[in-house]
Protein backbone atom coordinates (compact mmCIF):
# COMPACT_ATOMS: atom_id res chain seq x y z
CA UNK A 1 0.00 0.00 0.00
CA UNK A 2 1.15 3.66 -1.31
CA UNK A 3 1.80 5.44 2.44
CA UNK A 4 0.73 8.70 0.55
CA UNK A 5 -3.21 7.95 -0.60
CA UNK A 6 -6.04 7.98 1.24
CA UNK A 7 -7.42 4.55 2.62
CA UNK A 8 -10.44 3.58 4.56
CA UNK A 9 -9.53 2.40 8.20
CA UNK A 10 -11.32 1.93 10.94
CA UNK A 11 -10.00 3.78 13.95
CA UNK A 12 -8.47 0.62 15.35
CA UNK A 13 -6.39 -0.40 12.71
CA UNK A 14 -5.15 2.89 11.85
CA UNK A 15 -3.52 2.86 15.59
CA UNK A 16 -1.78 -0.33 14.84
CA UNK A 17 -0.72 0.65 11.29
CA UNK A 18 0.37 4.43 13.03
CA UNK A 19 2.19 2.61 15.53
CA UNK A 20 3.96 0.63 13.08
CA UNK A 21 4.98 3.80 10.84
CA UNK A 22 6.50 5.33 14.12
CA UNK A 23 8.76 2.48 14.60
CA UNK A 24 7.04 -0.21 17.11
CA UNK A 25 7.66 -3.24 16.48
CA UNK A 26 6.74 -4.71 20.22
CA UNK A 27 3.06 -5.31 20.88
CA UNK A 28 2.04 -7.48 24.59
CA UNK A 29 -1.76 -7.67 24.36
CA UNK A 30 -4.69 -9.09 25.28
CA UNK A 31 -8.06 -9.36 23.48
CA UNK A 32 -10.94 -7.38 24.50
CA UNK A 33 -13.99 -5.75 22.45
CA UNK A 34 -14.04 -3.16 21.10
CA UNK A 35 -10.40 -3.07 20.57
CA UNK A 36 -9.66 -6.52 19.48
CA UNK A 37 -8.85 -5.31 15.76
CA UNK A 38 -5.72 -3.64 17.24
CA UNK A 39 -4.60 -6.90 18.21
CA UNK A 40 -5.41 -9.23 15.64
CA UNK A 41 -3.88 -6.46 12.97
CA UNK A 42 -0.59 -6.46 15.24
CA UNK A 43 -0.81 -10.06 14.81
CA UNK A 44 -0.92 -10.10 11.37
CA UNK A 45 1.62 -7.49 10.68
CA UNK A 46 4.46 -7.37 13.11
CA UNK A 47 5.52 -10.61 11.73
CA UNK A 48 5.93 -9.31 8.24
CA UNK A 49 7.72 -6.54 9.24
CA UNK A 50 10.13 -8.63 11.58
CA UNK A 51 8.05 -7.14 14.91
CA UNK A 52 6.74 -9.18 18.09
CA UNK A 53 3.93 -9.60 18.20
CA UNK A 54 2.59 -11.70 21.57
CA UNK A 55 -0.67 -12.20 23.59
CA UNK A 56 0.24 -12.33 27.55
CA UNK A 57 -2.20 -14.58 29.37
CA UNK A 58 -3.90 -11.39 30.53
CA UNK A 59 -3.62 -7.87 31.17
CA UNK A 60 -1.42 -7.96 34.21
CA UNK A 61 1.41 -10.04 32.07
CA UNK A 62 1.04 -7.87 29.03
CA UNK A 63 1.53 -4.82 30.67
CA UNK A 64 4.62 -6.02 31.93
CA UNK A 65 5.72 -7.03 29.16
CA UNK A 66 5.92 -3.63 27.63
CA UNK A 67 7.81 -2.65 30.80
CA UNK A 68 10.26 -4.55 30.48
CA UNK A 69 10.48 -4.15 26.41
CA UNK A 70 10.09 -0.16 27.14
CA UNK A 71 13.09 -0.30 29.82
CA UNK A 72 15.15 -2.15 26.93
CA UNK A 73 14.97 1.29 25.05
CA UNK A 74 12.49 0.41 22.63
CA UNK A 75 9.00 1.40 21.02
CA UNK A 76 6.44 -0.41 23.07
CA UNK A 77 2.73 -0.47 23.09
CA UNK A 78 -0.80 -2.56 24.87
CA UNK A 79 -3.93 -1.87 23.58
CA UNK A 80 -7.30 -2.50 25.60
CA UNK A 81 -10.54 -1.62 26.51
CA UNK A 82 -11.69 -0.61 30.02
CA UNK A 83 -11.41 -3.53 32.23
CA UNK A 84 -8.47 -4.12 30.72
CA UNK A 85 -7.10 -0.76 32.00
CA UNK A 86 -7.90 -1.11 35.65
CA UNK A 87 -6.02 -4.91 35.57
CA UNK A 88 -2.82 -2.92 34.20
CA UNK A 89 -3.59 -0.05 36.62
CA UNK A 90 -0.12 -1.67 39.08
CA UNK A 91 2.14 -2.40 35.90
CA UNK A 92 1.15 1.41 34.63
CA UNK A 93 2.29 2.70 38.12
CA UNK A 94 5.59 0.69 37.76
CA UNK A 95 5.84 2.26 34.56
CA UNK A 96 5.63 5.76 35.12
CA UNK A 97 7.83 4.97 38.68
CA UNK A 98 10.27 3.72 36.74
CA UNK A 99 10.31 6.53 33.79
CA UNK A 100 10.00 4.44 30.58
CA UNK A 101 8.17 5.35 28.13
CA UNK A 102 5.73 3.31 25.77
CA UNK A 103 1.96 3.68 24.61
CA UNK A 104 -1.13 2.81 26.06
CA UNK A 105 -4.08 2.60 24.58
CA UNK A 106 -7.73 2.37 25.66
CA UNK A 107 -10.65 1.82 23.32
CA UNK A 108 -13.22 2.96 26.31
CA UNK A 109 -16.40 0.82 26.65
CA UNK A 110 -19.39 1.19 29.25
CA UNK A 111 -18.24 0.65 33.08
CA UNK A 112 -18.52 -0.19 35.49
CA UNK A 113 -17.96 -3.58 36.20
CA UNK A 114 -17.92 -5.55 32.92
CA UNK A 115 -20.60 -2.88 31.91
CA UNK A 116 -20.81 -3.43 28.22
CA UNK A 117 -19.14 -2.87 24.53
CA UNK A 118 -20.58 -0.18 22.96
CA UNK A 119 -18.79 3.21 23.68
CA UNK A 120 -17.97 5.36 26.68
CA UNK A 121 -15.96 8.22 28.18
CA UNK A 122 -16.36 7.53 31.64
CA UNK A 123 -12.98 6.43 32.18
CA UNK A 124 -11.41 9.82 32.30
CA UNK A 125 -10.67 10.33 35.87
CA UNK A 126 -8.83 7.14 35.83
CA UNK A 127 -7.11 8.27 32.36
CA UNK A 128 -6.41 11.94 33.92
CA UNK A 129 -6.21 11.21 37.50
CA UNK A 130 -5.91 7.55 38.95
CA UNK A 131 -4.53 5.30 36.33
CA UNK A 132 -2.45 3.65 39.29
CA UNK A 133 -1.18 3.75 42.75
CA UNK A 134 0.93 6.43 43.93
CA UNK A 135 2.23 10.33 42.74
CA UNK A 136 2.33 10.41 38.94
CA UNK A 137 0.69 11.26 35.80
CA UNK A 138 0.87 10.02 31.92
CA UNK A 139 0.10 11.86 28.79
CA UNK A 140 -3.23 11.23 28.27
CA UNK A 141 -4.55 12.22 24.06
CA UNK A 142 -8.00 12.46 23.06
CA UNK A 143 -8.46 11.73 19.23
CA UNK A 144 -11.86 12.63 17.50
CA UNK A 145 -11.38 11.40 13.98
CA UNK A 146 -9.65 8.01 12.80
CA UNK A 147 -6.89 10.66 10.74
CA UNK A 148 -6.37 12.06 13.88
CA UNK A 149 -5.67 8.97 16.04
CA UNK A 150 -3.11 8.43 13.17
CA UNK A 151 -1.38 11.52 13.83
CA UNK A 152 -1.69 11.43 17.97
CA UNK A 153 -0.33 8.05 18.01
CA UNK A 154 2.84 9.42 16.31
CA UNK A 155 2.67 12.54 18.44
CA UNK A 156 2.12 10.28 21.72
CA UNK A 157 5.65 8.26 21.15
CA UNK A 158 7.21 11.04 20.77
CA UNK A 159 6.63 12.91 23.71
CA UNK A 160 6.44 10.00 25.87
CA UNK A 161 10.04 9.53 24.65
CA UNK A 162 10.98 12.65 25.04
CA UNK A 163 9.20 12.84 28.92
CA UNK A 164 10.30 9.09 29.44
CA UNK A 165 6.91 8.60 31.03
CA UNK A 166 3.69 6.72 29.73
CA UNK A 167 1.29 7.71 27.05
CA UNK A 168 -2.19 6.86 26.68
CA UNK A 169 -4.44 7.64 23.44
CA UNK A 170 -8.31 7.30 25.01
CA UNK A 171 -9.75 6.28 22.49
CA UNK A 172 -13.60 4.82 22.40
CA UNK A 173 -15.47 1.95 20.88
CA UNK A 174 -17.33 4.57 18.36
CA UNK A 175 -14.00 5.96 17.21
CA UNK A 176 -12.33 2.94 17.27
CA UNK A 177 -15.10 0.41 14.77
CA UNK A 178 -15.90 3.51 12.94
CA UNK A 179 -14.15 4.14 9.41
CA UNK A 180 -13.11 6.78 7.56
CA UNK A 181 -10.34 7.73 5.22
CA UNK A 182 -7.08 8.75 6.62
CA UNK A 183 -3.49 8.96 5.07
CA UNK A 184 -0.78 7.46 6.74
CA UNK A 185 2.74 8.80 7.35
CA UNK A 186 5.31 7.51 5.86
CA UNK A 187 7.42 4.82 8.16
CA UNK A 188 10.25 6.09 10.46
CA UNK A 189 13.20 4.43 11.68
CA UNK A 190 13.21 3.39 15.41
CA UNK A 191 14.89 5.83 17.51
CA UNK A 192 17.41 3.70 19.05
CA UNK A 193 19.41 6.33 21.12
CA UNK A 194 18.47 6.04 24.54
CA UNK A 195 21.10 6.09 26.60
CA UNK A 196 19.26 5.37 29.94
CA UNK A 197 17.90 2.43 28.60
CA UNK A 198 18.71 -1.45 30.07
CA UNK A 199 19.83 -3.18 26.83
CA UNK A 200 23.19 -4.32 27.34
CA UNK A 201 26.43 -2.57 27.77
CA UNK A 202 29.10 -4.12 26.46
CA UNK A 203 31.54 -3.51 29.51
CA UNK A 204 31.97 -0.10 28.14
CA UNK A 205 29.85 2.03 30.68
CA UNK A 206 27.96 1.45 33.89
CA UNK A 207 25.11 -0.36 33.70
CA UNK A 208 21.91 1.65 33.62
CA UNK A 209 18.94 0.71 36.50
CA UNK A 210 15.35 0.62 35.67
CA UNK A 211 13.39 0.02 38.80
CA UNK A 212 11.07 1.75 40.95
CA UNK A 213 11.21 0.62 44.03
CA UNK A 214 12.92 3.18 46.65
CA UNK A 215 12.86 1.96 50.48
CA UNK A 216 14.78 4.81 51.21
CA UNK A 217 11.65 7.61 52.16
CA UNK A 218 13.97 10.78 51.29
CA UNK A 219 15.15 9.38 47.90
CA UNK A 220 11.78 8.21 46.64
CA UNK A 221 10.30 11.49 47.74
CA UNK A 222 13.11 13.25 45.57
CA UNK A 223 12.50 11.37 42.75
CA UNK A 224 8.77 11.78 42.79
CA UNK A 225 9.44 15.46 43.19
CA UNK A 226 12.05 16.05 40.08
CA UNK A 227 9.18 14.32 38.11
CA UNK A 228 6.85 16.49 39.21
CA UNK A 229 9.42 19.75 38.17
CA UNK A 230 8.82 17.82 34.73
CA UNK A 231 5.19 17.40 34.76
CA UNK A 232 5.38 21.13 35.46
CA UNK A 233 7.29 21.81 32.17
CA UNK A 234 4.16 19.78 30.35
CA UNK A 235 1.70 21.45 31.86
CA UNK A 236 3.16 24.20 30.84
CA UNK A 237 3.94 23.34 27.07
CA UNK A 238 2.04 20.49 25.52
CA UNK A 239 -1.33 21.58 26.33
CA UNK A 240 -3.45 20.91 22.84
CA UNK A 241 -7.03 21.96 22.34
CA UNK A 242 -9.10 22.89 18.85
CA UNK A 243 -11.15 25.66 18.95
CA UNK A 244 -14.13 25.87 16.97
CA UNK A 245 -16.28 29.21 16.68
CA UNK A 246 -15.23 29.81 20.08
CA UNK A 247 -14.00 33.74 19.93
CA UNK A 248 -17.27 35.17 20.21
CA UNK A 249 -19.20 32.43 21.57
CA UNK A 250 -21.46 32.69 24.49
CA UNK A 251 -21.80 29.40 25.32
CA UNK A 252 -18.76 27.62 25.23
CA UNK A 253 -19.16 23.43 24.63
CA UNK A 254 -16.20 21.61 25.67
CA UNK A 255 -15.80 17.81 24.63
CA UNK A 256 -13.39 15.72 23.79
CA UNK A 257 -13.21 12.38 21.36
CA UNK A 258 -16.95 10.83 20.15
CA UNK A 259 -18.62 13.05 22.05
CA UNK A 260 -17.26 16.19 20.13
CA UNK A 261 -17.81 15.20 16.96
CA UNK A 262 -21.54 15.09 17.65
CA UNK A 263 -20.68 18.61 19.93
CA UNK A 264 -19.78 20.40 17.20
CA UNK A 265 -23.11 19.36 14.88
CA UNK A 266 -25.01 20.18 17.87
CA UNK A 267 -22.86 24.17 17.81
CA UNK A 268 -23.76 24.16 14.04
CA UNK A 269 -27.59 23.96 15.09
CA UNK A 270 -26.99 26.39 17.75
CA UNK A 271 -25.42 29.19 15.61
CA UNK A 272 -27.94 28.77 12.49
CA UNK A 273 -30.85 29.78 15.14
CA UNK A 274 -29.05 32.32 16.32
CA UNK A 275 -26.99 31.17 19.10
CA UNK A 276 -23.54 32.30 19.73
CA UNK A 277 -22.29 28.66 20.19
CA UNK A 278 -18.47 27.37 19.86
CA UNK A 279 -16.41 24.41 20.62
CA UNK A 280 -12.95 24.20 22.56
CA UNK A 281 -12.50 20.28 22.15
CA UNK A 282 -9.25 18.70 24.65
CA UNK A 283 -6.65 16.69 22.73
CA UNK A 284 -4.62 16.40 25.41
CA UNK A 285 -6.29 15.58 28.63
CA UNK A 286 -3.22 15.30 30.83
CA UNK A 287 -2.15 18.24 30.10
CA UNK A 288 -5.45 19.21 30.31
CA UNK A 289 -5.77 22.25 28.58
CA UNK A 290 -6.73 24.92 30.83
CA UNK A 291 -5.19 27.98 28.68
CA UNK A 292 -7.57 26.71 26.20
CA UNK A 293 -10.66 27.36 28.15
CA UNK A 294 -9.65 30.17 30.33
CA UNK A 295 -8.52 32.42 27.58
CA UNK A 296 -12.57 31.76 26.79
CA UNK A 297 -13.87 33.03 30.13
CA UNK A 298 -13.80 37.03 29.72
CA UNK A 299 -16.40 36.86 26.97
CA UNK A 300 -18.56 33.14 27.59
CA UNK A 301 -21.23 33.04 29.78
CA UNK A 302 -21.59 29.63 30.44
CA UNK A 303 -19.66 26.50 29.98
CA UNK A 304 -21.07 23.17 28.89
CA UNK A 305 -19.45 20.00 29.17
CA UNK A 306 -20.89 17.22 26.99
CA UNK A 307 -19.29 13.99 28.38
CA UNK A 308 -20.42 9.87 27.20
CA UNK A 309 -19.83 9.68 31.55
CA UNK A 310 -22.29 10.51 34.51
CA UNK A 311 -19.52 13.99 34.28
CA UNK A 312 -15.95 13.35 34.96
CA UNK A 313 -14.09 16.20 33.12
CA UNK A 314 -16.75 18.62 33.94
CA UNK A 315 -14.86 19.49 37.33
CA UNK A 316 -11.74 19.97 35.65
CA UNK A 317 -13.68 22.80 33.33
CA UNK A 318 -14.41 24.44 36.30
CA UNK A 319 -11.01 24.64 37.85
CA UNK A 320 -9.71 25.44 34.29
CA UNK A 321 -11.96 28.91 34.40
CA UNK A 322 -11.39 29.24 38.28
CA UNK A 323 -15.54 28.57 38.75
CA UNK A 324 -15.61 32.92 37.27
CA UNK A 325 -18.73 30.91 35.27
CA UNK A 326 -21.57 28.73 35.33
CA UNK A 327 -20.31 25.11 34.34
CA UNK A 328 -23.22 22.80 33.04
CA UNK A 329 -23.14 19.37 32.35
CA UNK A 330 -24.77 17.15 29.57
CA UNK A 331 -23.80 13.45 29.35
CA UNK A 332 -25.16 10.03 28.87
CA UNK A 333 -23.16 6.97 29.74
CA UNK A 334 -23.31 3.28 29.64
CA UNK A 335 -22.41 2.48 25.65
CA UNK A 336 -25.06 5.60 24.74
CA UNK A 337 -23.90 8.35 22.83
CA UNK A 338 -25.94 11.40 22.65
CA UNK A 339 -27.18 13.33 19.70
CA UNK A 340 -26.83 15.86 18.29
CA UNK A 341 -30.22 17.27 19.07
CA UNK A 342 -29.72 16.63 22.68
CA UNK A 343 -26.68 18.67 22.86
CA UNK A 344 -28.64 21.38 21.06
CA UNK A 345 -31.26 20.91 23.12
CA UNK A 346 -29.03 21.34 26.24
CA UNK A 347 -27.43 24.37 24.61
CA UNK A 348 -31.06 26.05 24.03
CA UNK A 349 -31.71 25.59 28.16
CA UNK A 350 -28.69 27.09 29.27
CA UNK A 351 -28.81 30.34 26.15
CA UNK A 352 -32.56 30.95 28.31
CA UNK A 353 -30.73 30.52 31.88
CA UNK A 354 -28.58 32.67 30.55
CA UNK A 355 -30.80 35.63 29.77
CA UNK A 356 -31.98 35.62 33.45
CA UNK B 1 -30.58 -1.04 -12.97
CA UNK B 2 -32.23 -3.53 -11.06
CA UNK B 3 -29.10 -5.90 -10.30
CA UNK B 4 -30.31 -8.74 -7.99
CA UNK B 5 -30.57 -11.52 -11.01
CA UNK B 6 -31.42 -14.42 -8.53
CA UNK B 7 -33.96 -15.12 -6.26
CA UNK B 8 -30.75 -15.54 -3.26
CA UNK B 9 -27.82 -13.20 -2.97
CA UNK B 10 -25.21 -13.27 -0.17
CA UNK B 11 -22.98 -10.07 -0.04
CA UNK B 12 -20.03 -11.10 1.12
CA UNK B 13 -15.97 -9.33 1.46
CA UNK B 14 -13.49 -7.66 3.30
CA UNK B 15 -14.78 -6.38 7.07
CA UNK B 16 -15.55 -2.35 6.14
CA UNK B 17 -15.87 -2.90 2.05
CA UNK B 18 -19.43 -1.90 2.79
CA UNK B 19 -21.36 -5.04 2.56
CA UNK B 20 -23.94 -3.93 5.38
CA UNK B 21 -24.73 -0.31 3.48
CA UNK B 22 -24.85 -2.43 -0.06
CA UNK B 23 -26.97 -5.07 1.65
CA UNK B 24 -29.38 -2.38 2.74
CA UNK B 25 -29.55 -0.24 -0.70
CA UNK B 26 -29.83 -3.94 -2.45
CA UNK B 27 -33.19 -4.67 0.23
CA UNK B 28 -34.68 -1.29 -0.40
CA UNK B 29 -34.68 -1.19 -3.96
CA UNK B 30 -36.13 -4.95 -4.06
CA UNK B 31 -39.18 -3.51 -1.77
CA UNK B 32 -39.82 -0.71 -4.26
CA UNK B 33 -39.99 -2.69 -7.29
CA UNK B 34 -43.10 -3.96 -4.94
CA UNK B 35 -41.00 -7.32 -3.92
CA UNK B 36 -40.98 -9.23 -0.18
CA UNK B 37 -37.63 -8.92 0.43
CA UNK B 38 -36.24 -10.71 3.08
CA UNK B 39 -32.39 -9.39 4.53
CA UNK B 40 -30.20 -11.78 6.79
CA UNK B 41 -28.33 -10.49 9.08
CA UNK B 42 -25.55 -13.18 9.28
CA UNK B 43 -22.98 -11.27 10.82
CA UNK B 44 -22.27 -12.89 14.35
CA UNK B 45 -18.85 -11.65 14.86
CA UNK B 46 -18.96 -8.04 14.85
CA UNK B 47 -21.85 -6.29 16.48
CA UNK B 48 -21.06 -2.96 15.28
CA UNK B 49 -22.48 -1.44 12.15
CA UNK B 50 -24.85 -4.10 11.17
CA UNK B 51 -27.97 -4.70 9.28
CA UNK B 52 -30.04 -5.39 12.23
CA UNK B 53 -29.27 -2.29 14.00
CA UNK B 54 -31.92 -1.23 11.14
CA UNK B 55 -34.24 -3.36 11.68
CA UNK B 56 -37.28 -1.40 12.47
CA UNK B 57 -36.97 1.28 9.97
CA UNK B 58 -36.20 -1.50 7.47
CA UNK B 59 -39.56 -2.94 8.02
CA UNK B 60 -41.36 0.34 7.99
CA UNK B 61 -39.86 0.51 4.40
CA UNK B 62 -40.84 -3.18 3.48
CA UNK B 63 -37.91 -5.23 4.58
CA UNK B 64 -38.17 -8.08 6.48
CA UNK B 65 -34.91 -8.46 8.80
CA UNK B 66 -33.87 -11.69 10.10
CA UNK B 67 -30.66 -11.19 12.30
CA UNK B 68 -28.67 -13.07 15.13
CA UNK B 69 -31.05 -14.30 18.16
CA UNK B 70 -30.57 -11.89 20.87
CA UNK B 71 -28.69 -9.11 18.72
CA UNK B 72 -28.41 -6.09 20.88
CA UNK B 73 -29.86 -8.04 23.70
CA UNK B 74 -28.02 -8.33 27.46
CA UNK B 75 -27.63 -12.08 26.20
CA UNK B 76 -23.79 -12.58 24.17
CA UNK B 77 -25.10 -15.64 22.08
CA UNK B 78 -24.16 -15.95 19.17
CA UNK B 79 -26.70 -18.14 17.01
CA UNK B 80 -28.83 -17.71 14.11
CA UNK B 81 -33.11 -18.08 14.55
CA UNK B 82 -34.63 -21.03 12.91
CA UNK B 83 -36.38 -18.33 10.69
CA UNK B 84 -33.23 -18.60 8.62
CA UNK B 85 -33.71 -21.83 6.90
CA UNK B 86 -37.72 -20.86 5.59
CA UNK B 87 -36.35 -17.27 4.69
CA UNK B 88 -33.83 -19.20 2.23
CA UNK B 89 -36.05 -21.89 1.09
CA UNK B 90 -38.95 -19.42 0.64
CA UNK B 91 -38.50 -15.94 0.48
CA UNK B 92 -39.15 -14.20 -2.32
CA UNK B 93 -36.06 -12.31 -2.71
CA UNK B 94 -33.64 -12.82 -0.46
CA UNK B 95 -30.17 -11.02 0.57
CA UNK B 96 -27.90 -11.86 3.28
CA UNK B 97 -25.48 -9.76 4.61
CA UNK B 98 -22.44 -11.67 5.49
CA UNK B 99 -19.82 -11.19 8.31
CA UNK B 100 -16.56 -9.70 7.28
CA UNK B 101 -13.58 -11.91 5.87
CA UNK B 102 -13.51 -15.68 6.44
CA UNK B 103 -14.33 -15.04 10.40
CA UNK B 104 -17.50 -13.29 9.04
CA UNK B 105 -18.27 -16.06 6.56
CA UNK B 106 -18.31 -19.24 8.74
CA UNK B 107 -21.70 -19.29 9.70
CA UNK B 108 -23.00 -19.23 6.08
CA UNK B 109 -21.19 -22.32 5.60
CA UNK B 110 -23.62 -23.71 8.26
CA UNK B 111 -26.28 -23.19 5.44
CA UNK B 112 -24.36 -23.55 2.28
CA UNK B 113 -26.35 -27.00 1.19
CA UNK B 114 -29.32 -24.94 1.51
CA UNK B 115 -27.90 -21.73 0.14
CA UNK B 116 -26.82 -23.61 -3.34
CA UNK B 117 -29.95 -25.44 -3.69
CA UNK B 118 -31.66 -22.14 -4.62
CA UNK B 119 -28.65 -21.09 -7.68
CA UNK B 120 -27.67 -18.02 -5.47
CA UNK B 121 -26.06 -14.72 -6.79
CA UNK B 122 -23.08 -14.87 -4.40
CA UNK B 123 -21.69 -11.51 -4.83
CA UNK B 124 -17.96 -10.25 -3.69
CA UNK B 125 -17.59 -6.71 -2.50
CA UNK B 126 -14.65 -5.01 -3.42
CA UNK B 127 -13.14 -1.51 -2.07
CA UNK B 128 -10.12 -0.41 -3.57
CA UNK B 129 -9.61 2.41 -0.88
CA UNK B 130 -10.37 -0.15 1.39
CA UNK B 131 -7.25 -1.03 3.89
CA UNK B 132 -5.67 -3.92 3.16
CA UNK B 133 -7.67 -4.74 0.09
CA UNK B 134 -6.38 -2.30 -1.79
CA UNK B 135 -3.66 -4.26 -4.05
CA UNK B 136 -5.99 -6.92 -6.53
CA UNK B 137 -4.37 -9.35 -4.95
CA UNK B 138 -5.34 -9.01 -1.87
CA UNK B 139 -8.47 -8.72 -3.16
CA UNK B 140 -8.60 -12.24 -4.79
CA UNK B 141 -6.60 -13.66 -1.33
CA UNK B 142 -9.60 -12.78 0.95
CA UNK B 143 -12.05 -13.91 -1.90
CA UNK B 144 -10.46 -17.44 -1.24
CA UNK B 145 -10.60 -17.65 2.37
CA UNK B 146 -14.53 -16.21 1.96
CA UNK B 147 -15.01 -19.16 -0.11
CA UNK B 148 -13.56 -21.52 1.95
CA UNK B 149 -15.29 -20.43 4.81
CA UNK B 150 -18.70 -20.17 3.52
CA UNK B 151 -18.32 -23.08 0.98
CA UNK B 152 -19.59 -21.20 -1.53
CA UNK B 153 -18.07 -19.93 -4.69
CA UNK B 154 -18.67 -16.25 -5.30
CA UNK B 155 -20.59 -15.72 -8.97
CA UNK B 156 -19.91 -12.23 -9.57
CA UNK B 157 -17.67 -8.97 -8.10
CA UNK B 158 -19.73 -6.38 -6.85
CA UNK B 159 -17.31 -3.07 -6.81
CA UNK B 160 -18.36 -1.31 -4.04
CA UNK B 161 -15.22 1.66 -4.07
CA UNK B 162 -15.72 4.81 -1.99
CA UNK B 163 -13.86 6.98 0.63
CA UNK B 164 -17.11 7.66 2.65
CA UNK B 165 -17.94 11.33 2.67
CA UNK B 166 -14.71 11.71 0.54
CA UNK B 167 -16.08 9.80 -1.92
CA UNK B 168 -15.70 12.00 -5.82
CA UNK B 169 -16.44 11.25 -9.56
CA UNK B 170 -12.02 10.34 -9.17
CA UNK B 171 -12.91 8.16 -6.50
CA UNK B 172 -15.55 5.64 -8.45
CA UNK B 173 -12.85 6.77 -11.27
CA UNK B 174 -9.92 5.71 -9.69
CA UNK B 175 -11.25 2.01 -8.85
CA UNK B 176 -12.48 0.69 -12.57
CA UNK B 177 -9.05 -0.29 -13.26
CA UNK B 178 -8.64 -2.47 -9.72
CA UNK B 179 -12.24 -3.61 -10.19
CA UNK B 180 -10.96 -5.03 -13.91
CA UNK B 181 -7.77 -6.50 -12.25
CA UNK B 182 -9.94 -8.72 -9.76
CA UNK B 183 -12.38 -9.61 -12.59
CA UNK B 184 -9.40 -10.54 -14.37
CA UNK B 185 -8.12 -12.29 -12.17
CA UNK B 186 -11.06 -14.51 -10.97
CA UNK B 187 -12.78 -14.75 -14.21
CA UNK B 188 -15.79 -13.34 -12.42
CA UNK B 189 -17.90 -10.57 -13.84
CA UNK B 190 -18.41 -7.05 -12.44
CA UNK B 191 -21.92 -7.36 -11.69
CA UNK B 192 -22.33 -3.59 -10.31
CA UNK B 193 -20.41 -0.48 -9.28
CA UNK B 194 -21.60 1.30 -6.54
CA UNK B 195 -21.68 5.04 -6.78
CA UNK B 196 -23.63 7.86 -4.50
CA UNK B 197 -26.31 9.08 -5.81
CA UNK B 198 -25.17 12.35 -6.50
CA UNK B 199 -22.78 11.25 -8.36
CA UNK B 200 -23.80 11.09 -12.23
CA UNK B 201 -21.43 9.01 -14.16
CA UNK B 202 -23.65 7.14 -16.68
CA UNK B 203 -21.49 8.50 -19.46
CA UNK B 204 -18.44 6.91 -17.37
CA UNK B 205 -19.14 3.49 -15.56
CA UNK B 206 -20.32 0.70 -16.91
CA UNK B 207 -23.60 -1.51 -14.42
CA UNK B 208 -23.69 1.56 -12.40
CA UNK B 209 -25.48 1.17 -9.15
CA UNK B 210 -26.75 4.56 -7.46
CA UNK B 211 -26.92 4.03 -3.92
CA UNK B 212 -27.15 6.10 -0.77
CA UNK B 213 -26.10 5.58 2.44
CA UNK B 214 -27.73 4.46 5.13
CA UNK B 215 -24.65 3.46 7.69
CA UNK B 216 -23.96 6.63 9.39
CA UNK B 217 -21.96 7.74 12.26
CA UNK B 218 -24.27 9.37 15.18
CA UNK B 219 -23.48 13.07 14.35
CA UNK B 220 -23.84 12.69 10.62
Amino acid sequence: MSMAERVLMKGNEAIAEAAIAAGCRHFFGYPITPQTEVAAYMSKRMPKIGGIYLQGESEVASINMVLGAGAAGVRVMTSTSSPGISLMAEGISYIAGSDVPCLIVNVQRGGPGLGGIQPSQADYCQATKASGHGDFHMLVFAPSTVQEMVDLVAGAFELGDKYRMPAMILSDGMLGQMMEPVTLPEPRDMRDDKEWAARGHDGKRAHNVINSLYINPQELESLVKARYEKYAVIVENEQRAEEYLADDADIIVVAFGASSRVSRSAVDMARKSGIKAGLVRPITLWPFPEKFLAKHAGHAKTFLSVEMSMGQMVDDVRLAIKCSRPVEFYGRTGGVIPTPKEVYDAIVRINGGGQR
Amino acid sequence: MFPLERRVTVVCGHYGVGKTNLSINLAIDSARQGESPVLVDMDVVNPYFRSADYSRWLSEKGVRVVGPNFANTNLDTPSMPGEVAGAIDEGERVIIDAGGDDAGATVIGTYASRISAADPDVLYVVNRYRSLTTRPEEAVQILREIEGASRLKATAIANNSHLKQRTEESTILGSLPFADAVSDATGLPIRLTAVPRALNLFNNVRNIYPVDVYVRAPWE
